[in-house]
């Protein structure tokens, strides 16, 4: 199975697990199941429409999904790793 | 007050990285464990990916959040927050810092005055995500 790596922030709402094994064929499911297993990651990660969050990026590998020709349909496979990746800025 | 221990080495690191970049603001990842409260251990500079002034922001690139991450699990570390410098401001949270916060990290942030460490303080957002909270900076020196 595909291994999300859910980022610090975020495993409040995983019981502090640090990633999550997912069947999904593409991103999209993977992103699916994760939040229909934690529902209270959903929220923040996902808007009204059920897409992921402005400030939210998506990684398959090393690649960022937004760039990938198929985006969330891209095809998963066992030996992939999804990173979730939220926004860090700031200044004074 | 939350505390935060920083050890010397990682402390070291965070000081270098502000005074090298200087007058810009510099960037980088904590890493550490919750074993006994919460503890940096290590401290790894990133490149301040914000296009524009640097002096005033800093914005971290997901492509090095997402190697950040790896990095802890491959190390057993947790990835505890980020630390930023302010040049020439005070090491106080901006409005800036939290729009952009995220819950749980710890912000630490360093006061470079005319290139000189100033001060040192940390923040983590409260739990409605209206506002910092200080933690207190328990900087852990090494006995030899």
């Amino acid at each position: 199975m595909a291994k999300i790596i859910i980022p610090t922030p975020l495993r409040k709402f995983t019981n502090n697990e640090s990633t999550f094994e997912t069947k999904g064929a593409t991103i999209n499911e993977a992103v699916a199941e994760l939040v229909e297993t934690h529902a209270n990651l959903e929220k923040h990660l996902l808007d009204d429409d059920k897409n992921i969050r402005s400030f939210i990026r998506i990684y398959l590998g090393e690649e960022d999904v937004n760039l990938l020709e198929e985006k969330g349909d891209t095809k998963v496979v066992d030996s992939d790793v999804i990173s979730i990746v939220p926004a860090i800025a700031g200044g004074c | 007050m939350e505390t935060i221990t920083v050890e010397e080495q990682p402390l070291s690191i965070i000081y270098q990285d502000a005074q090298d970049t200087f007058p810009n603001e510099c960037c980088g990842f904590l890493y550490g464990n919750e074993n006994e409260g919460r503890r940096i251990t290590e401290a790894v500079p990133v490149i301040n990916s914000k296009e524009g002034d640097q002096r005033r922001r800093f914005e971290i690139s997901p492509f090095d959040y997402m190697k950040a991450e790896q990095y802890a699990l491959a190390n057993n570390l947790t990835l505890l927050g980020v630390y930023h410098s302010h040049p020439n401001h005070p090491a106080i949270a901006s409005e800036h810092d939290l729009a952009k916060a995220l819950p749980y990290f710890s912000y630490i942030i360093v006061s470079v005055m005319e290139g000189e460490i100033a001060d040192i303080k940390s923040w983590r957002l409260q739990d409605d995500n209206t506002a910092f909270d200080e933690e207190k900076v328990n900087i852990h020196i090494k006995k030899v």
